[in-house]
């Protein structure tokens, strides 16, 4: 038997059906692929994501180790290069980072601090959402009529309250964000979970004597997760230009963790004074990064609405 | 659509009739900093004191250059050694009508310095001083000691009526019922964070303003006041930011007027810590302050490229600095000069004192209060990096900032290791801040007052306390310049980096007399 | 009845941030007092009583606008800020009306066209206005009609004038070309929601049967729609720009900074910074307090407008 034949033999092996069987994941993707545009924002979403995670590695310089940066080199506009032949592709702020490295480092701060509060806020959103749903009765419209009235009140109204009394941090802008999420969260699950414990298989589950925790966890939860993933890109980039609009103010993220809301407001003072680049760039980086997001979660949304589907 | 449309065309109209100019006799100043309050005395602070000088008189007033002339008193001198007599104007009348006379001083000195949660008070000038009431037109102030700076010190306290009564309080200046002065403008109304209204004095007693009416807009961030000032919107700004002065420059129609200040930017470090809170070792672990070691903050000092500030952050506009106040002033010492940028230099200095590895620092300053503070801060924090000191910078509002600065650690002790400040000489001569910054701190003698490192030298707080008690000129010089030499030279109680030079910029025709004391006056304001 | 509930609730809140999370001392005295003054403030505050009475004088000082002197301006907290609403609300007022002038409009047009380029077009600025943080638009706006075509004024509010005693700006040419950017950038995230609303609603009614019938009587298109169609469209519009007017006070703070407004988003903004508490706590309680009652109203207003909502009320 020749290699050839042989390949052939084992590729005739497999029946089929089976090579091209249409798993959900495998409809997903094809179906999410269909938009060019929300492909193309998928994959630069991955770029900046890496961006993101690599930014040590990328960045020419560290733009927070002083002595890597030289007031020397402040306010120079894009491709100069200083008398060392360092050569600032996107120019250098006030005192004299290289703006590229900024960005980068910027970057990562803003999605880290998106994404991170996206993921706590959904954890917390499920476990209130699910038990809502679960329990029904009194406990359901306490926790709902709850969500409601956090609604009711704008995310950045609520975040600027919590600072007001926390304080500038890290920790403190995790816990703003968290606290405006959450309520979306509950409300999607909630009503996801609804549908699903109505339907046949959790009345089995229930039937069959499986624990409560067994059920919400192994059974309705999985199935309440594409709502869930939409509603986790888009609260992600909401998060990030709640983050961005709060450390523009002032009154997020500390100075010694710029992240791009924060490099935004120290080139705002430049503008006026025609020094465009300080504050531009680093609007660009965050305007390209939520508006990737944006797209594509407005494209799960149709994917994995069935409503829409054809 | 058709009411946006109208919009726009309501906003292009705007632009060509432009806002209400000079023509009717108001000038519209943009101010960087309001002040906090329309009390004279609720707080000594620059835009306050700015601001009063407007509507109240002093007994002495300053002029530009900060020499004294006549105010509410014609006449005023030494009867003994340690007794004034100040002999007052007749016919001076606060704007409600009531007569000024020896009543209305008594009234303030006791007023003054007793304000109710004051942030800082006029204590500060009249601390050991006795008023007495000689007669309506005559007073006399009597300290323990000869006290050479009296005159001085009187020339910043304004003058209010008695009229107002005892129970008077901040908020009945701040809404006009108590706001009456003898000052060149009167009060008309003011909005904290939008506008202070004010109208000329008809009544006052010296040279009138040329302006009817002065509108002053707070307008904090620098380059907002620019743009405000080429829109029209304002005839007059202060605090031109440096890195818009060569653009205004070119501008046809703008004029700037610029001159030195009485201000020297420096550096504070903790000299009285075993332990400083902002000082460790590489990695955190707590070392002794390296602060406390003369050739360490020399070394410091030798590490900071004040070419590169002045050139780059200030963009030109500061002249780097060596002592207390720039040459020209009363008491500079002839021989010290800028430490020249010798960063080898410096790092041999830090081996010699056993810190050849460095150590942790944090430099912490205010982010509102001076010329490109924030900047200059991290700016020093670079260079100190390259000699091998790791270092953070924190900035924060002046609100807060001096606040923890000065009492912000335990037992209301300074906070910070290493800061950024500035001093104004109120007096126009370096005893002002060799008696509050390098003077051993002594609260029950306002020495040191704003000694945030705590320096002390008791040879030259002696220097210090002979040079205030000596009223021949010549002798008080020699002693503040060798004060001045010890202090900073030898001891490097406090590191200089520049002298602000502050610019003002004006439509074309407004012209600015500089002040070294840098106040916005709308009586400096003239139209050529 | 929620209202009520949602005021006692947000009061409780307040406090608890202020009072249980935060020292009141430090929240509410200036720390330069001196003992006599705090233990005075201390007395007046009744910071010297069991928790549950500590709310009810909370609540008491706060009815009777006592929530402390400004550390900054040692003025009445409450009074600084009633000082500052009249800038923050004619701006919200501006961009509502912004919102309902341009994005009606547009919206209708979308929707009636709903394949056009010029739709497309609408729809595609919609989205962007959804997901532009409304900083950046501001800093954007300025750059380019402030600083590059200097056709506009970029920050501060211009001339005013008094209307009953209170300073108004949108009265004078200087004033208004000062509202105009601040106001656009404060309504644009509402002109999307507007253009959606109207160009959803349009789609909708132009297919019911009243307007088929408008079409087959023959009436012009204009007044199909300037009439029988706006008619329908309103009322969502305006419920949902009711409720979100709270939306724009809350947002006028990034507005408001961002040019310089004299509004009390502003005046919040820099109380955080000088840690001015007394104020910030101000200006949450009026803040909730004019929230709640936005949403009261819009409820009234929209059992009122809408004969459907009232007759499920009585029903139920």
């Amino acid at each position: 038997m020749t290699a050839e034949v042989q390949e052939r033999l084992v590729l005739d092996d497999v029946p089929p059906s089976l090579a091209r069987v249409e798993t959900p994941f495998r409809r997903f993707v094809s179906d999410f692929t269909d938009s060019r545009i929300a492909t193309g924002a998928f994959i630069c979403f991955l770029v900046i994501a890496a961006i993101a995670v690599f930014a040590p590695w990328l960045a020419p310089t560290d733009p927070y180790d002083l002595a890597q940066v030289s007031v020397l080199d402040s306010n120079l506009p894009p491709f100069s290069e200083n008398f060392e032949g360092v050569t600032f592709w996107l120019g250098t702020d006030g005192a004299g980072r290289d703006l590229l490295s900024a960005i980068i480092y910027g970057l990562r701060i803003s999605l880290g601090v998106g994404v991170s509060s996206g993921l706590i806020a959904m954890a917390i959103g499920c476990a209130v959402g699910l038990t809502a749903a679960y329990a029904g009765g009194r406990t359901d419209s306490v926790i709902m009529r709850i969500v409601d009235i956090q609604l009711s009140f704008p995310a950045i109204l609520v975040a600027l309250i919590l600072l007001a009394i926390l304080g500038k941090g890290v920790d403190k802008i995790l816990i703003a964000l968290v606290t405006v999420q959450w309520a979306y969260y509950a409300r999607t699950v909630r009503a996801s979970a609804l549908v699903e414990r109505s339907k046949e298989y959790v009345e089995a589950a229930t039937c069959l004597a499986l624990g409560h925790r067994r059920i919400v966890f192994r059974h309705i939860l999985p199935n309440c997760l594409p709502p869930m993933i939409v509603v986790v890109t888009l609260q992600t980039a909401h998060a990030i230009s709640l983050e961005a609009t709060l450390s523009f103010l002032g009154v997020g993220l500390p100075t010694t963790e710029p992240s791009l809301g924060l490099l935004i407001a120290n080139g705002f003072e430049y503008m006026l004074s025609h020094k465009y680049w300080i504050s531009i760039f680093p609007g660009v980086a965050l305007l390209v990064t939520i508006i990737t997001i944006n797209l594509v979660g407005d494209q799960l949304r149709d994917v994995l609405n069935p409503r829409l589907q054809k | 659509m058709k009411f946006g449309k109208a919009l726009l065309g309501a906003a292009v109209l705007a632009l060509v009739a432009g806002p209400a100019t000079a023509a009717d006799g108001t000038l519209t100043i943009g101010l960087k900093a309001e002040p906090s309050s329309i009390d004279p005395h609720y707080h000594n602070l620059g835009p306050n004191n700015s601001m009063a000088a407007h509507i109240f008189s002093r007994l002495i007033e300053q002029d530009e250059k900060q020499r004294l002339q006549p105010g509410l008193a014609l006449s005023w001198k030494a009867v003994n050694d340690t007794t004034w007599e100040f002999k007052l104007r007749e016919g001076v009348t606060f704007t409600d009508g009531s007569a000024f006379d020896a009543d209305d001083v008594m009234f303030t000195a006791k007023r003054a310095p007793n304000v109710p949660s004051s942030p800082s008070s006029f204590g500060t000038y009249l601390k050991g001083k006795t008023f007495k009431k000689i007669d309506s037109h005559t007073v006399h102030i009597s300290t323990e000691r000869p006290h050479p700076l009296m005159p001085v010190e009187i020339s910043n306290i304004h003058i209010i009526s008695n009229e107002v009564g005892d129970k008077v309080s901040t908020g009945d200046f701040n809404n006009g019922t108590a706001t009456h002065g003898t000052g060149p403008f009167k009060f008309v109304e003011w909005v904290p964070n939008d506008r202070l209204v004010l109208e000329r004095n008809e009544g006052y007693f010296g040279e009138k303003p040329e302006w009817k009416r002065v509108v002053f807009k707070p307008i904090k961030s620098g380059p907002a006041r620019v743009a405000a000032l080429l829109a029209g919107d304002v005839d007059f700004i202060d605090n031109v930011p440096p890195i818009d002065i060569a653009r205004l420059k070119k501008e046809a129609g703008v004029q700037l007027s610029s001159g030195i200040s009485n201000r020297v930017i420096y550096l504070h470090m903790d000299q009285f810590r075993e332990n400083s809170p902002f000082v460790t070792a590489k990695g955190g672990d707590k070392i002794k302050n390296p602060l406390l070691d003369a050739r360490v903050r020399k070394a410091l000092s030798k590490a900071i490229n004040r070419d590169a500030i002045v050139e780059r952050v200030m963009e030109g506009v500061a002249i780097k600095a060596g002592q207390l106040l720039p040459e020209g002033f009363f008491g500079v010492s002839p021989n010290m000069s800028a430490e020249a940028y010798d960063p080898k230099g410096a790092k041999a200095l830090l081996a010699e004192a056993g810190y050849g590895d460095g150590f942790e620092m944090t430099i912490h300053g205010p982010n509102d209060r001076y010329i490109n503070d924030a900047k200059i801060a991290e700016a020093v924090a670079q260079m100190l990096s390259r000699i091998g000191i790791k270092m953070s910078v924190e900035t924060m509002p002046k609100a807060v900032y001096f606040k923890r600065a000065s009492r912000g650690g335990p037992d209301k002790s300074p906070e910070f290791s290493f800061i950024l400040v500035g001093w104004g000489s109120g007096t126009g001569e370096p005893s002002s801040p060799l008696k509050s910054l390098l003077h051993t701190y002594d609260k029950s003698q306002g020495f040191g007052s704003s000694n945030r490192g705590r320096h002390s030298d008791a040879e030259v707080d002696k220097l210090i306390e002979d040079g205030l008690a000596t009223v021949d000129d010549d002798k008080r010089s020699a002693l503040l310049q060798k004060a001045t030499e010890l202090g900073i030279g030898r001891n490097q109680g406090i590191i200089p980096l520049h002298y602000q030079v502050n610019t003002w910029a004006g439509k074309k025709g407004i012209a600015y007399k500089a002040r070294t004391d840098e106040r916005t006056t709308a009586m400096g304001v003239h139209s050529n | 009845m929620q209202s009520s509930l949602v005021v006692l609730v947000m009061s409780l809140l307040v406090f608890i941030g202020v009072n249980i999370v935060g020292n009141p001392v430090d929240m509410l005295i200036n720390p330069e007092a001196d003992q006599e003054e705090i233990d005075r403030v201390i007395s007046d505050l009744g910071l010297d009583r069991p928790v549950h009475e500590q709310y009810g004088y909370f609540v008491f000082n706060a009815l009777k606008g006592d929530l402390g002197k400004s550390f900054i301006y040692g003025e009445p907290a409450l009074k600084l800020i009633v000082q500052h609403i009249p800038a923050t609300l004619e701006l919200a007022v501006a961009a509502l009306l912004m919102a309902i002038v341009f994005g009606i409009p547009l919206g209708v047009y979308a929707g009636l066209k709903p394949d056009s380029k010029t739709a497309k077009t609408i729809m595609a600025t919609s989205i962007l206005g959804f997901s532009l943080p409304t900083f950046w638009v501001g800093i954007m706006m300025i750059m380019v009609f402030a600083v590059q075509l200097g056709v506009l004024p970029s920050t501060g509010r211009g001339d005013t004038v008094d209307v009953l005693g209170v300073p108004m700006s949108f009265l004078t040419l200087d004033g208004l070309s000062h509202l105009f950017l601040p106001a656009l950038n404060l309504s644009l995230f509402k002109i999307s929601l507007v253009i959606r609303l109207s160009r959803a609603g349009t789609r909708e009614i132009v297919h019911m049967d009243y307007i088929k019938f408008a079409r087959a009587k023959g009436l012009r298109q204009g007044r199909i729609v300037m009439v029988h169609l706006m008619k329908n469209i309103m009322i969502p519009v305006v419920t949902v720009l009711g409720l979100e007017f709270g939306g724009l006070v809350a947002f006028s703070t990034v507005t408001e900074t961002v040019f310089a407004w004299p509004g009390m988003g502003k005046l919040i903004i820099d109380s955080i910074h000088n840690l001015d508490r007394p104020v910030v706590v101000a200006y949450l309680m009026i803040v909730v307090l004019l929230f709640v009652t936005i949403n009261l109203v819009v409820d009234v207003l929209y059992s009122v407008l809408d004969p459907r909502v009232r007759l499920q009320d009585q029903k139920s």
